[in-house]
């Protein structure tokens, strides 16, 4: 079989979008059809279909990995990693990276139109699951005609998807990358999230999800989501070398309540970009599937029963300054791999950035990926 | 490559295709050896983070983690061989360590430098200061050598324990020297040992 190259195959290339019939089987019962998918890839299958690496995006991520944004005109989320001469390479690979179930980037979430009203669903659309999200990844690649993913990788929300394909998917994954990830949400993390949603949920114009109409949209409860996450996504070294208590554009305090300081400042930017570009009730649901998420519990209890059948090989990284999803959620995973007899790695890299620094640049990161990459080509 | 020559002596005696894991194994240069020329299933087990990332950006399967607390979480009988090279002597308790090696490996290799070679002997009793040698390059204060043993010590304990010396090969400079009076004449020791 000759090689394929994007333009060959329409199913191929950036910014595709395709309705599949489905059924798909959800974690709580309902049965979604049809499923909509919005998705990009880069480079060519090779001749017997063994180069797929699969990218998973995170809580608010999408799936312009490495191309340009649509709605912010910025370059893709993560071209620090996936793009010529990086370690995840169009040269090499076959890279997909498809936006997640739930979110509002194309892919079916509450955005969509619900075909038994013809009006969006809103809270109607059914609670999903992170296993859910790679079901449907499953479902999108056997319509894209692969079978077996050379590597399935993410960061965060991405590395759960990472970790649970292995797990759903014995056969289909040669080796998983999860980054900056846990194998369960804690209750802080539940905590946080809960904090977003109820900041959504108190804005009038949520309408109990019923919004999509209105002509006004909850931003106010979304961007103080958006404000209360991304604290936890920095590291607190970070913040304070990156603003202090410095103030913003003022010489001394107000003595009121405008952003005196350059954080508060910086969290409202933050915030207000961010509704530009998200809807708030796909925040709800993948939030709640983010806390859902205990891969341990799936498999009455024993985290290293959820790797009993697969032959995968894991690379799992962490970073000392990410307080979301320390070090010690990325050793536990580890352990649960060494006692199966897993071939697993694991470091934890040393960065500035906390959480987001899988988005940022730490060229460790970049090297053990490439390491592991290129051990898995013959 | 050029293995160092005690890593070289316990490639040399891998059967080919074992499991192995290398606990301490630095950059992996052992374990490359094992997996490109013993076609060797190698994992290993490294403190050091720029060590771990190293080793993996060489496609091997490395977990940093440290020896005297990780080794537990690693399953019986699960490896051929568990590897300890120039490491039993910066673990806080050596004689544990040994047992997990024992419980995750049929066979293990330890190798460690002898504190009681000539010219520790004689740094110490001629200057009466701890000794820094060739294979001991760092100051008591910031060594992380923490349990110095000699091969006199290593026997005494691998006796108590009840385990088996299957090997054991000594080495002064890069060149390998006789077992008689090893714990005067090694610098360096090498013991396969078995349950």
């Amino acid at each position: 079989m000759a090689t394929l190259s994007p333009s060959d195959d329409i199913r191929y290339g950036l910014a595709r979008q395709v309705t599949l019939a489905g059924p798909l089987a959800l974690d709580c019962g309902v049965a979604l059809s049809p499923v909509e998918f919005a998705y990009e890839t880069y480079g060519a299958l090779n001749a017997d279909r063994s180069n797929t690496v699969l990218i998973c995006h995170a809580l608010t991520g999408d799936q312009y990995v490495a191309s340009t944004h649509p709605v912010t005109g910025k370059q893709g989320w993560w071209t620090r990693m996936v793009g010529e001469g990086k370690p995840i390479d169009p040269a090499r690979h076959f890279i997909v990276c498809i936006n997640v179930l739930g979110s509002c980037m194309g892919s079916s979430g509450p955005a969509s139109i619900n075909p038994g009203t013809g009006a969006p669903f809103g809270m109607g659309f059914p609670v999903i699951t992170i296993a859910d999200m790679v079901r449907a990844q499953a479902m999108l690649l056997d319509h894209l005609g692969i079978e077996k993913l050379c590597a399935v990788v993410g960061g965060s929300m991405g590395g759960m998807q990472a970790l649970s394909w292995p797990s759903l998917f014995p056969d289909r994954v040669k080796s998983a990358i999860v980054i900056a990830a846990t194998a369960r949400h804690s209750a802080q993390n539940i905590a946080f999230h809960e904090v977003g949603r109820q900041a959504i949920m108190a804005d009038p114009n949520w309408r109990g999800g019923d919004y999509y109409g209105s002509g006004e949209l909850p931003t106010a409860g979304l961007a103080v989501a958006r404000m209360a996450a991304h604290i936890t996504y920095l590291s607190e070294a970070g913040l304070t070398e990156k603003f202090g208590r410095r103030l913003q554009a003022r010489d001394a305090k107000s003595f009121g309540f405008d952003a005196d300081f350059q954080v508060e400042s910086y969290l409202r930017h933050q915030g207000i970009s961010f509704v530009d570009r998200f809807d708030a009730n796909s925040y709800l649901y993948i939030t709640r599937a983010m806390d859902y998420f205990d891969l341990a519990e799936d498999h009455g209890g024993s985290l290293a029963a959820a790797f009993a059948e697969t032959k995968a090989r894991f690379c799992v990284v962490s970073f000392d300054t990410d307080w979301l999803y320390p070090t010690a959620e990325s050793r536990n995973i580890v352990h649960a791999l060494n006692a199966t007899g897993a071939q697993a790695s694991f470091v934890e890299l040393s960065s500035p950035f906390g959480h987001d620094a899988f988005l940022l640049d730490v060229p460790d990161l970049n090297r053990v990926v490439n390491g592991f990459l290129r051990a898995m080509e013959p | 490559m050029i293995l160092r020559p005690d890593l070289a002596l316990i490639a040399n005696n891998i059967a080919p295709g074992s499991r192995v894991l290398d606990v301490g194994c630095g950059d992996g240069a052992l374990m490359s050896a094992l997996r490109d020329e013993r076609g060797a299933d190698a994992r290993g087990l490294e403190i050091d983070g720029e060590n771990v990332a190293a080793a993996m950006a060489r496609g091997l399967s490395v977990v940093q983690g440290d020896a005297d607390t990780d080794l537990g979480y690693y399953q019986d009988d699960s490896f051929d061989y568990a590897i300890l090279s120039q490491t039993l002597q910066t673990t806080k308790r050596p004689d544990l360590v040994i047992g997990h090696l024992l419980r995750i490996g049929r066979l293990a290799f330890v190798s460690f430098p002898n504190f009681a070679h000539w010219r520790v002997r004689t740094s110490l009793l001629w200057n009466g200061r701890m000794p820094v040698t060739r294979l001991l390059p760092v100051k008591w204060y910031e060594t992380p050598n923490i349990h110095h043993l000699t091969i006199r010590d290593f026997r005494e304990l691998v006796r108590e324990k009840g385990y088996r010396i299957e090997g054991q090969w000594f080495l002064s400079g890069d060149r390998q020297t006789g077992s008689a009076k090893a714990n005067l004449m090694a610098e360096h020791a090498v013991f396969l040992l078995r349950r």
